[in-house]
């Protein structure tokens, strides 16, 4: 037999089902991002290591200029070394079909007629290359997929100096190449940069590198030491042009591939908690008026000798009954994004294979916290239902005693009527309760305003690093370093308004015990291209000695103005000079270091060298440009902004895009689950006052007005707390996702605030309708002959 | 009182002040009392006399500022909340002026939340049709009139086979007819099962129903009076 306190749990529930949706929906979303972010996260930690693995992703890099393959026996030689892959790669120019600017090819060199040692490839589709056929490539998935190529298509590179014509044979992947991006770039830009493996003997007689390589792959022995390795690399790479070794955490593809799964750590660490609070929030109102509303039939239970564990046991199993329809809303509905999200990842994160994995633990820990929640959530009703004594409870509760408070003279001076004089009365008389229902409101604002800030951050983010710092429409590299003709040289090509000079020199800043690795970009005098943005993103201009930070490698450093880095250049020379920091940057994205050009061209000791050219284009020239520097052999790389603008668009903001509306979808659940929640309590609340009302001859529509008008100024109350407490949200998660890859800027747009409020403002009307709906088939009679 | 009789609860010295308002409350004022062994007492008093909280603290739904009160030979006013807790629910039904059913639970189940903690209950339904609801087992609080909701009460009330019967103004909100038809419920359980009942009203004519009418007045007992024969409720009029 069912007993009939479970059949009063029941019957609550299905009374409170309004109310058990909206909680639902709540603790829903939370489970639903713990879900979704943990499975993701997990997926894509075992699919990495198993990938890296099984492909033998190398664990230190290092690039020379060009070394002779003898040094490999010295290299294996290194205590703790297990395998040593020597290559070449070189960056090309290519001209695609289609494609109206140059695109970037790296070439990398792999053994014809076996597999490499290290990184090997995957291949998709096709076959590897052949020994005596220079011109057949295998190319990396991303770039294929972009172009939509096939198998033996064709595209034009420009190789030392000289066109040729390459034939597609294979579609590969690396495990080098799971996140592909030229060095330098935002954001991957498949259809502009692709990854090409290419025979060493052809990549040798092209490049004139016989018996050469100019690039090292290692792996260690599992007790290695990681640093003492690469020390005695970089030792052996010295004399040949080595550009410093590093581990694989510095490996590119790798270090995003790291950052966005620590973002993705952070994200499961800090929203679903906000859901849940909001959760565990919601239940304490509904449970703890439950508890008031049901004090008689609580003190009735105790007065027959039910215990206070069966009755806390009641609620508690009210409340998770209420949490379990959530956790499996949030395991469908967190199941499904998961496989949404992985399938962004997979397009952004070239895996032989991606899949969402539901893992049972992930489950069970979301249900867990779920039940936390649920215990939570419930305590202080729990708690308040425990302590009423059984005698207090069966006395009727005594009328609320209303009195006139100093405030409530002075609302009241102003002439109200009789039922806007209930409202403010009501608001007054219960000031916690009314405040409580404010905050939750403001919570389902705040969250609202704290997901939707991220589309703000971004465009301004974009804004700032397109349009203020980086402001040339073409970005020119060249394969070496030349003097100052090269300069007039290019501010001579067709559509080139300006032309200034790049000088980029990899190095490694040191201050006290922190190092990082970092590019210094050399800033001419009178730069306009590429500026300085100070705290306040003004431009100022560059000190002419001393060095520039960014702030986030300021920070990486623990430096300020005025203090000093040894600065320990990674090439040519290889100059070591301590410098004053004389200016911190803002750059939302990576980590750069700048210098005066003259004093880094001074302390590099080569001369009026650059390495490239910021251009300012005429639109109308482009596409002559465009053919012009595809022709051109000293041409390396060129950056499009306007391209390079439109693919973030299209590939990352798109992705972020899909990621933020789940979040701006969750965030408007709770929203309406609050508002809902907060109308739905005051109704069962007043029930019986709102039926005597009516008896006495009130109309539906004025009851209507006295809880409707009520729940109206709750929402606008909330408001500017919601605005409030959003941005603080917002500020929250400038600081908690900084990373090395970006920071985000800390800008919520007017209309972001606009959109939460039409949220909310819309919630409360839907709402209001609902409960409205309810008070007119009040049942006037069973609500005044049961004395709940 | 020179009595042979066994009592079932006796007070000593019993004191109740409440300090919630602004003057303390003397609710009871030292009330010395014995309810024996299968009788129906009757208190009469004005309204705010101490009537219900007397009555509250013999059925241990609360306890006094100062006194004792004896269950047999046990110290009820030396119980902890545990010992409370059972005492209530193996030796004591409640009947109160407003019915206090479960709105959302039917009148079967309204008692079977009773009998579900109690040692020797009897069968809900049986319970019911002692108080004559057999035809009302399915109907909600709300489906049923005052009077039927407070014979589901008492149905409740007895329903565990109680020693003490505490009836708090049972018929206060019911008209004379429906009034009787409660109390003959309660005297049919008193007279069948010998529970020992305490039954609270303002009407003097249903003091004639009792073996004893305790009069209250602030605070504390005034007059004890003797009934030489109980009146069955059917012969009561108001
Ligand atoms: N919880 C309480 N807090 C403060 N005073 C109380 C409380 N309960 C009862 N009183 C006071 O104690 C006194 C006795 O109350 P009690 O309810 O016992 O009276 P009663 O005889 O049952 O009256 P009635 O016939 O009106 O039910 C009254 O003055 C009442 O105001
Ligand atoms: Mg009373």
């Amino acid at each position: 037999m069912v007993s009939p306190l479970t059949k009063k749990l029941l019957r609550d529930l299905w009374r409170l089902r309004g109310q058990v949706l909206a909680i639902s929906l709540v603790i829903g979303a939370g489970v639903a991002v713990f879900v979704m972010s943990m499975g993701t996260l997990r997926s894509l930690e075992e699919i990495r290591a198993a990938y890296y693995e099984r492909h033998r992703f190398a664990e230190v890099f290092a690039q020379a200029k060009r070394a002779p393959e003898r040094l490999k026996t010295e290299i294996s030689r290194i205590p703790g070394i297990k395998r040593v892959e020597t290559r070449i790669v070189e960056e090309v120019i290519l001209d695609i079909e289609g494609l109206a600017e140059p695109a970037t090819g790296r070439l990398i060199s792999t053994p014809e007629g076996r597999p490499a040692t290290l990184n090997l490839l995957y291949l998709r589709e096709g076959r590897s290359v052949a020994r005596a056929q220079p011109d057949e490539v295998v190319m990396g998935e991303a770039m294929m997929m972009a172009h939509g190529f096939r198998l033996e298509d064709r595209l034009q590179a420009v190789i030392n100096g000289r066109k040729r014509t390459l034939t597609i044979i294979g579609v590969g992947l690396s495990p080098e190449y799971v996140y592909s991006i030229p060095a330098g770039a935002l954001m991957p830009d498949d259809k502009r940069f692709g990854v090409l493996w290419m025979g060493r003997e052809a990549l040798e007689a092209a490049f004139d590198m016989d018996g050469a390589f100019n690039d090292v792959a290692l792996t260690l022995q599992r007790d290695a030491d990681a640093t003492a390795v690469v020390a005695a690399l970089d030792r052996l790479l010295e004399p040949y042009g080595g550009a410093g070794a590093y581990q694989r955490k510095d490996q590119l593809s790798h270090w995003y591939l790291q950052g966005e799964m620590d973002q993705l750590k952070t994200l499961i660490v800090l929203i679903p908690p906000i859901f849940f609070g909001v959760a565990a929030f919601l239940l304490n109102i509904v449970l703890g008026r439950l508890v008031a509303t049901e004090r008689e039939q609580i003190g009735l239970l105790k007065a027959f000798g039910y215990t206070n564990r069966d009755v806390a046991l009641q609620y508690l199993k009210l409340a998770l009954a209420l949490v379990m329809v959530g956790i499996l809303v949030g395991f469908g509905s967190g199941a499904w994004f998961g496989r949404v999200v992985t399938g962004f990842y997979a397009d952004f994160f070239r895996f032989p294979f991606l899949y969402y994995r539901l893992s049972t633990d992930v489950f069970a820990l979301a249900a867990a916290i779920g039940v936390m929640v649920a215990a939570l959530g419930t305590l202080g009703a729990v708690r308040q239902a425990v302590a009423l004594p059984p005698a207090e409870a069966m006395a009727p509760a005594p009328p609320t005693f209303y009195r006139k408070t100093l405030l409530e003279h002075l609302i009241l001076l102003v002439h109200f009527g009789e039922p806007t004089r209930m409202i403010l009365r009501h608001i007054i008389r219960w000031p916690l309760r009314s405040s409580l229902t404010v905050l939750g409101v403001s919570l389902g604002m705040a969250l609202l305003v704290g997901t939707l800030f991220f589309i703000d951050a971004i465009d301004h983010l974009m804004e700032v690093y397109f349009y203020r710092a980086q402001r040339a429409d073409f970005v020119v590299t060249l394969v070496n370093p030349r003097g100052p003709e090269a300069l007039h040289e290019m501010a001579r090509l067709p559509g080139v308004l300006s032309a200034e000079p790049i000088r980029i020199v990899p190095a490694k800043l040191r201050a006290g015990h922190r190092e990082r690795r970092a590019s210094i970009l050399g800033v001419g005098p009178e730069a306009d291209l590429m500026r300085l943005l100070d705290e306040e993103e003004r431009p100022v201009p560059m000190p002419p000695e001393g060095l520039a930070l960014s702030v986030k490698l300021a920070e990486a450093l623990g430096v300020g103005l005025g203090d000093e880095v040894t600065v320990q250049v990674t090439e040519g020379r290889r100059p070591k000079r301590t410098l004053h920091v004389v200016a911190v940057s803002e750059s939302y994205i990576g980590t750069p270091a700048y210098m005066g050009l003259a004093s880094l061209n001074r302390l590099m000791g080569e001369g009026a060298v650059i390495s490239g050219a910021n251009l300012m284009v005429d639109a109308r020239h482009a596409d002559s440009l465009n053919r012009r520097l595809k022709d051109t052999p000293a041409v390396a790389a060129v950056t499009v902004k306007s391209a390079a603008v439109e693919s973030f668009e299209k590939t990352m903001a798109e992705a972020m895009m899909a990621i933020i509306s789940f979040y701006i979808g969750f965030a408007g659940a709770v929203a309406f689950g609050v508002v809902y929640n907060s109308a739905q309590v005051s109704l069962s609340e007043r029930a019986r006052e709102l039926a005597s009302l009516r008896v006495l001859g009130f109309t539906r529509g004025e009851v209507a007005y006295i809880l409707l008008g009520e729940l109206g100024l709750m929402v606008l109350f909330s408001i500017p707390l919601g605005g409030a407490i959003g941005y603080g949200l917002a500020w929250f998660w400038t600081v908690s996702l900084d990373t090395d890859l970006y920071r985000i800027p800390l800008v919520v747009e007017p209309a972001t605030y606009g959109i939460a409020v039409l949220v909310v403002v819309v919630a409360g009307l839907i709402s209001g309708l609902l409960v409205r709906r309810r008070l007119d088939g009040l049942n006037l009679v069973e609500v005044l002959k049961t004395r709940e | 009182m020179n009595d042979t009789r066994t009592p079932t609860l006796r007070a000593e010295g019993l004191t109740k002040v409440y300090e919630t308002g602004d003057v303390p409350v003397h609710a009871l004022n030292g009330v010395d009392l014995a309810l024996y062994e299968a009788e129906v007492a009757v208190l009469l008093g004005p309204s705010g006399s101490g009537k219900s909280t007397l009555l509250n603290i013999l059925g241990g739904l609360d306890r006094p500022s100062g006194g004792h009160v004896f269950f047999h030979g046990d110290e009820l006013t030396a119980f902890d909340e545990r010992d409370l807790t059972s005492y209530r629910r193996e030796k004591v039904g409640f009947v109160f002026q407003f019915y206090n059913l479960i709105p959302s639970l039917t009148a079967r189940e309204n008692v079977q939340i009773v009998t579900e903690i109690a040692t020797d209950p009897m069968d809900a339904t049986e319970a019911l049709r002692l108080v004559g609801l057999e035809a009302r087992l399915d109907h909600f609080p709300a489906q049923l009139s005052g009077g039927e909701q407070q014979r589901v009460a008492i149905a409740r009330a007895v329903a565990k086979r109680p020693k003490v019967l505490l009836c708090d103004e049972p018929t206060g909100a019911l008209d004379s007819k429906t009034g009787i038809l409660v109390l003959e419920a309660i005297e049919t359980i008193n007279r069948e099962f010998g529970t020992t009942t305490a039954l609270i009203t303002h009407n003097a004519a249903i003091a004639d129903m009792g073996d004893r009418v305790i009069l209250f007045g602030d605070g504390r007992i005034t007059e004890l009076r003797e009934n030489t024969e109980r009146r069955p409720p059917g012969e009561l009029v108001w």
